[in-house]
């Protein structure tokens, strides 16, 4: 079984762990690291039953892994606690998003997760102040030249990142969730209208049929895919805590067409189904969904499933790191129109704005 | 098997393309490089560490490889990679020695959180541990270096291992690494210790490694004695050698602040502290003769 990637095999098949042999174990480590899913491994082999099949060695890094996810729970956690707290004045609902928001919406991918900031989703109107809050509350905004600062707020849907001056965390306040120069930007009104409220502490997250539409768009349009495979099984287990009543992969289609999003839901079914090998969306009829031309859909195919992978040395397919970065620079042709990417591109080339 | 049955044919195959395998104490490494120091600092201070048998699991799979492109002609550097992710910035090749060693550490540091890992050096003498947690310029490693050349057992120079599942210390023994003036002093007081070649200009000032002593290597699948002493040794020219006994409290924050992994540990992390402080002599040890720090060290064990 070496040569290939063991982790997948594990994610379709846990029980197959009881059958893995030393060198086996060894691969499948280091995979899991560099996806970022060592502790997703530890969480989904415990959650199955199986923990008691992992030899010493490899439990150890298993077990490893689980106390520094927990503690990025925790922190993250207490960050979210620290945020609400911060805005509580201004009675605006404080939306949090990707990894925050599976910690409120209490998804068990928020479980073995790492978590390098914190993303909320304000009222455009009410940026200032919300900024306002957050300074006087201890965060700062970083990315401080003026290029970078008119940058973000002229174009990009969020403020630049703030940090905060005692916990060194960051914090990334959005007023949307695509750049406003997407080639697509759907109604931000329609998905505030649907949030939801999590009691005890009234924390705010998207509805989660929008909730995993964020996680799609992030993933098939951003560009970033240092850990894709995990962004992959983080949209797979949404919804898979999400459908309940079985509707849901249906309910994110009708969505997906309600706010111009088909195309990345079309490649995230696709996706799922190919590389996780997703059962749930057997009954999706993915040609309902408005797909991309026979061409196009060929070089797409041929670019993700190269670039979403473990991206371990023992599992690289031939072309994952081109695929990965012509996806990187898809994306960007997606958030910026032309004229405005190639001047900022250049600038970014060639001037070091951080000093 | 030891390393050094191993031809030199196989060490330079090994690190050129599979990997050699190694045991250090409790884990199993790893090591592919394609710069020949690093084959020569393997083959110096390694030639006594066991062989990984086949197909064995790997706890740490490191690279040390130089840095392709311009960089192979123009200033040649040296990069450190553990399971794909690179943690530091790429150094001077000639540092690509003293980066393993380093790197090593970090990938246990930030990984092993089976233990409790304390920025200490960690001897033992018929039965009695000691830790001297380092900070830097106490003479931490000059000491220790000092000590196992004079009949204590290197458990580590470096980092004591605690497994928080048993409460046991872990040997794994490694080269000591000595800096600046200490080289000299080390070299002067026992000229027959074996000192790997200069590192010079790295953040530290300039680096050297001693060959651990050939019965700690022997001796570091052995479990070693709970710790009994702490001491936080001070160099300080012409001074007399004197202990100073330190607070319970104290203690506890001093090791807090030198234990790698106490923010991933967090509570289980503060409770194996508190623990091994309740349990040990709390004391600074001020220093400058190397002689009479050793016969002061000699008592603890009477």
């Amino acid at each position: 079984m070496l040569n290939k990637n063991i982790f997948l095999e594990i994610y379709y098949n846990p029980e197959i762990v009881k059958e893995l042999v030393d060198s086996e174990w060894d691969v499948l480590i280091r995979q899991s690291r560099k996806a970022q899913v060592l502790a997703t491994l530890f969480y989904l082999l415990e959650g199955n039953g199986l923990i008691q099949y992992v030899p010493e060695k490899p439990l150890n890094h298993l077990l490893s892994s689980k106390i520094v996810a927990d503690k990025h729970f925790k922190d993250t956690s207490w960050e979210i606690n620290r945020i609400q707290n911060a805005l509580s004045g201004l009675s605006i609902p404080v939306v949090f998003l990707k990894g925050a928001a599976y910690i409120v919406a209490e998804a068990p991918n928020s479980k073995g997760r790492l978590f390098h900031d914190v993303d909320i989703l304000v009222p455009r109107h009410k940026l200032q102040e919300v900024e306002q809050s957050l300074i006087d509350h201890g965060w700062y905004s970083t990315h401080l030249s003026k290029y970078d600062q008119k940058y973000y707020r002229q174009w990009m849907h969020e403020l630049p990142p703030m940090k905060h001056m005692r916990r060194n965390t960051l914090l990334d306040v959005h007023h949307h969730i695509v750049p406003l120069t997407s080639q697509a930007v759907p109604d931000i009104d329609k998905l505030s209208n649907a949030i939801v409220e999590h009691p005890p502490q009234s924390l705010h997250t998207l509805s989660p049929p929008d909730m995993v539409l964020h996680s799609i768009v992030h993933l098939f349009h951003d560009g970033e895919f240092d850990h894709s495979l995990r962004d992959l099984i983080d949209i797979d287990i949404l919804i898979r805590h999400f459908n309940d009543k079985g509707d849901l992969p249906k309910r994110i289609t009708k969505r997906a067409r309600e706010l111009k999003l088909e195309r990345p839901v079309f490649y995230a079914f696709r996706y799922l189904k190919r590389i996780l090998r997703v059962k749930y969306l057997n009954q999706i009829d993915n040609k309902k969904i408005k797909r991309p031309n026979v061409v196009l859909l060929s070089c797409m195919d041929f670019l993700f499933i190269r670039a979403i992978t473990a991206h371990h040395a023992s599992c690289e397919k031939t072309f994952s790191s081109f695929s990965r970065w012509c996806l990187y620079i898809r994306a960007h042709y997606l958030r910026m129109p032309i004229q405005l990417l190639i001047p900022h591109l250049i600038r970014k080339a060639i001037m070091d704005d951080e000093n | 098997m030891l390393l050094s049955d191993l031809s030199i044919e196989k060490i330079k195959s090994g690190l050129k393309i599979f990997g050699l395998g190694y045991k250090a104490g409790p884990f199993n490494i790893s090591v592919t490089s394609n710069i020949p120091a690093v084959t020569e600092h393997i083959r110096y201070f390694y030639s006594h560490y066991n062989c990984n048998s086949e197909a064995v699991f790997v706890d740490f799979h490191v690279e040390v490889n130089s840095v392709g492109g311009y960089r192979r002609w123009y200033k040649p550097q040296v990069t450190f990679v553990f399971d794909g992710y690179e943690p530091f910035v790429p150094l001077p090749i000639n540092q690509a020695p003293a980066m393993f060693e380093w790197g090593l550490n970090w990938a246990i540091a930030n990984t092993a959180h089976q233990y409790l890992i304390i920025h200490s050096a960690i001897i033992e003498k018929d039965g009695y541990g000691l830790i001297m947690p380092g900070t830097p310029g106490s003479g931490k490693s000059t000491l220790c270096a000092a000590l196992v050349n004079r009949g204590w057992r290197l458990l580590s120079d470096e980092m004591a291992l605690l497994s928080l599942a048993d409460g046991l210390i872990y040997p794994a023994p490694r080269p000591v690494s000595l800096k600046n003036k200490s080289i000299d002093v080390i070299g002067q007081f026992a000229p027959e210790l074996s000192i790997g070649p200069h590192a010079y200009g790295t953040d530290k000032g300039t680096v050297a490694h001693v060959v651990p002593p050939w019965s700690s290597i022997e001796r570091q699948h052995e479990l070693a004695p709970p710790i009994s002493r702490i001491v936080f040794p001070k160099y300080k020219a012409g001074s007399q050698s004197s202990l100073v006994q330190l607070k319970e409290t104290d203690t506890i924050m001093q090791l807090i602040e030198g234990t790698f992994n106490y923010n991933a540990l967090g509570e289980k992390g503060f409770l194996a502290i508190t623990d091994v402080v309740s349990n040990s002599k709390c004391q600074k040890f001020t220093y400058s003769s190397l002689d009479d720090a050793i016969t002061v060290f000699e008592d603890f064990t009477n």
